[in-house]
């Protein structure tokens, strides 16, 4: 371990958590204009401002860490798909908004119970950005936890839309707990998060919000990984095309 | 002892505001829920061609800035609704009425986006023009109107700011982001000019509307202001004035222009722009995705009180 060089591995990890923070909130920034009602449209244009602002956080500080005049820019526009290290869930389409609502509550009940270890690491930054996620956090759980139960226990129609987004996206929340070498490094350091510990926690929760909304929680018999090492669904790809367009199209400006 | 027609025109006359339960003449409330759904639809409506660039913002800070503004003219959409509503109509059946293309919404959103430059142009002009007329109607005569154009006016002028800063970054840019800048000047200009509506002498509701001081100035003289203030701003930014024709007129105090295409105009608000059935299209398909939300949501409402009362009745 001799060799771990700390600054370049912290310097990743705010990158790999940057690209969860943008690649979600770009797809909840799809449904703005196209809200079941005015009022969650507004809703969830907010919870997509909280990501983007958390992907702001995560990159400049990557790119501190970096030092060569990068910025947060740089990070979010200029990387391919290949070089995008964000957990496959994020990346996955908006879907109708079952798909949606089922994905956040998935997503913000790991970040409840990730969030405040995060909060806890010797990185003073990153522990500054995660203390103040953890407030977006808590009213986005609120919010995905009574969209669960309205949709789960509404009519016949919505429960089937929740069972079958939860069984589509099942499989892409063990890569939440997994970890390589260097996010275990950086765990051990004190820096990173030990995330195979926090799923018995997880699970729970998630199971006990889902039997509330007279959900099933799906068989653990399936499971897509890859987003760390760069490994993609084809969603991706698409996805930075639009984001990354201008940048494309006429490289070196600025905006 | 006054009549309720005469007390109602000595409130107009002393500025005094006519609130939801005071009386007022049948016509002065159809008038006002016309004008005020009609904004509210705008404001939504709005959402869609600025919509369109959210995904593709040229950077962070950008994206932020764009997704909050497109936020807050859905909030506006609200207050506008809500303020509708006090008139004694429900936010459904207005919504129906835009859909069934019965009330408009502002012809301005018949136009597309094309560029990234049209984003900062319609920051710019088009809540710059919509600034114009609201500081105006800060001052109407109903009062949940009057209330609610005060709290959106703050908001507009960050929006105006923000567009006009992304023109500054593309003005001073590299020559096609400049050139990206004047083509967004000269497609969203004159149809800026056009959101005050005809001139006075043809302007179908002004008269009326000028009398109980809904409207409180005339749209010739609110485009006036539009026009003297977006000369300095285009001149800074370094770009030609689509309007070749405008002159300083010394004596007036105030810059003649060019006659505006009435043609235009006319064509794109009876069904010819480039989006007008877009934009309803878009508007009813995620109203029409979003009906299992709203029925789930009212089901599981249901559902609730139902135990509630069971729960009270066997207490
Ligand atoms: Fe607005
Ligand atoms: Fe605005």
């Amino acid at each position: 371990m001799s060799d771990f060089n700390l600054k370049a591995a912290t310097q990743e990890y705010a990158t790999r958590l940057g690209d969860d923070a943008v690649v979600l909130g770009h797809r909840l920034s799809e449904w703005t204009s196209n809200g079941p009602f005015l009022e969650e449209d507004i809703a969830l244009s907010n919870v997509a401002l909280d990501y983007i602002g958390r992907a702001r956080m995560y990159y400049t500080y990557a790119a501190e860490l970096a030092g060569n005049g990068k910025t947060e820019d740089d990070f979010a526009y200029t990387r391919d798909m290949r070089e995008y290290r964000n957990l496959l869930i994020h990346e996955l389409p908006r879907g109708d908004f079952a798909y949606t609502m089922v994905r956040q509550l998935l997503v913000d009940v790991f970040n409840t119970y990730y969030l405040p270890e995060l909060a806890k690491s010797a990185d003073s930054t990153l522990a500054g950005i995660a203390q103040k996620a953890i407030k977006e956090t808590r009213y986005h759980l609120r919010r995905s936890h009574e969209w669960t139960l309205r949709l789960g226990d509404g009519t016949e129609a919505s429960h089937q839309r929740m069972q079958r987004a939860l069984e589509s996206l099942w499989g892409y929340t063990h890569e939440l707990f997994d970890a390589d070498p260097l996010e275990l490094q950086l765990a051990d350091a004190g820096i990173g998060v030990h995330n195979a510990a926090l799923r018995p926690t997880w699970l729970a929760q998630v199971s006990a919000i889902l039997t509330e909304a007279t959900l099933t929680v799906p068989k653990d018999d399936w499971a897509v990984r890859g987003g760390r090492v760069g490994y993609h669904t084809e969603n991706l790809g698409h996805l930075l095309n639009d984001m990354q367009f201008l940048h494309r199209a006429y490289p070196g400006c600025q905006w | 002892m006054m009549t309720p027609e005469q007390n109602f025109m000595r409130k107009i006359e002393a500025e005094e505001k006519i609130e939801p339960k005071d009386w007022m003449p049948e016509a002065y409330r159809q008038n006002l829920i016309r004008q005020i759904s009609q904004h509210a639809h705008s404001e939504v409506i709005g959402m869609q061609p600025e919509g369109n660039w959210i995904t593709r913002a040229p950077s962070l800070r950008r994206k932020a800035v764009l997704l909050s503004k497109v936020q807050d003219e859905g909030g506006h959409g609200l207050y506008l609704y809500s303020a509708t509503e006090t008139l004694g109509v429900k936010r459904a059946d207005l919504i129906a009425a835009m859909q069934s293309g019965e009330a408009k919404y502002a012809s301005i959103f018949n136009y597309p986006t094309q560029t990234w430059a049209d984003i900062g142009a319609i920051g710019w002009l088009v809540d710059g023009a919509a600034i114009v007329n609201q500081i105006s109607l800060q001052r109407t005569s109903y009062g949940p109107y009057s209330r609610a154009m005060i709290r959106i006016c703050k908001e507009e002028s960050f929006h105006q700011r923000q567009g006009y800063e992304l023109m500054i970054a593309l003005a001073h840019g590299s020559p096609a982001q400049k050139a990206m800048a004047q083509d967004a000047l000269n497609r969203f200009y004159w149809p800026a000019l056009m959101m005050f509506g005809p001139h006075d002498a043809e302007s179908a509701h002004s008269a009326k509307s000028m009398t109980w001081k809904i409207k409180r100035e005339t749209n010739d003289d609110l485009r006036q202001k539009f026009i003297d203030q977006t000369v300095p701003q285009i001149e800074f930014l370094g770009l030609v004035h689509p309007d070749q024709d405008l002159k300083w007129n010394a004596e007036r105090g105030h810059y003649d222009s060019g006659e505006i295409d009435w043609k235009e105009f006319y064509n794109v608000i009876n069904g010819n722009g480039h989006c007008n059935r877009q934009r309803v299209e878009h508007h009813i398909r995620a109203h029409e995705e979003g009906a299992w939300v709203r029925d789930a949501m009212t089901a599981y409402n249901a559902k609730q009180r139902a135990k509630t009362t069971e729960q009270r009745q066997a207490a």
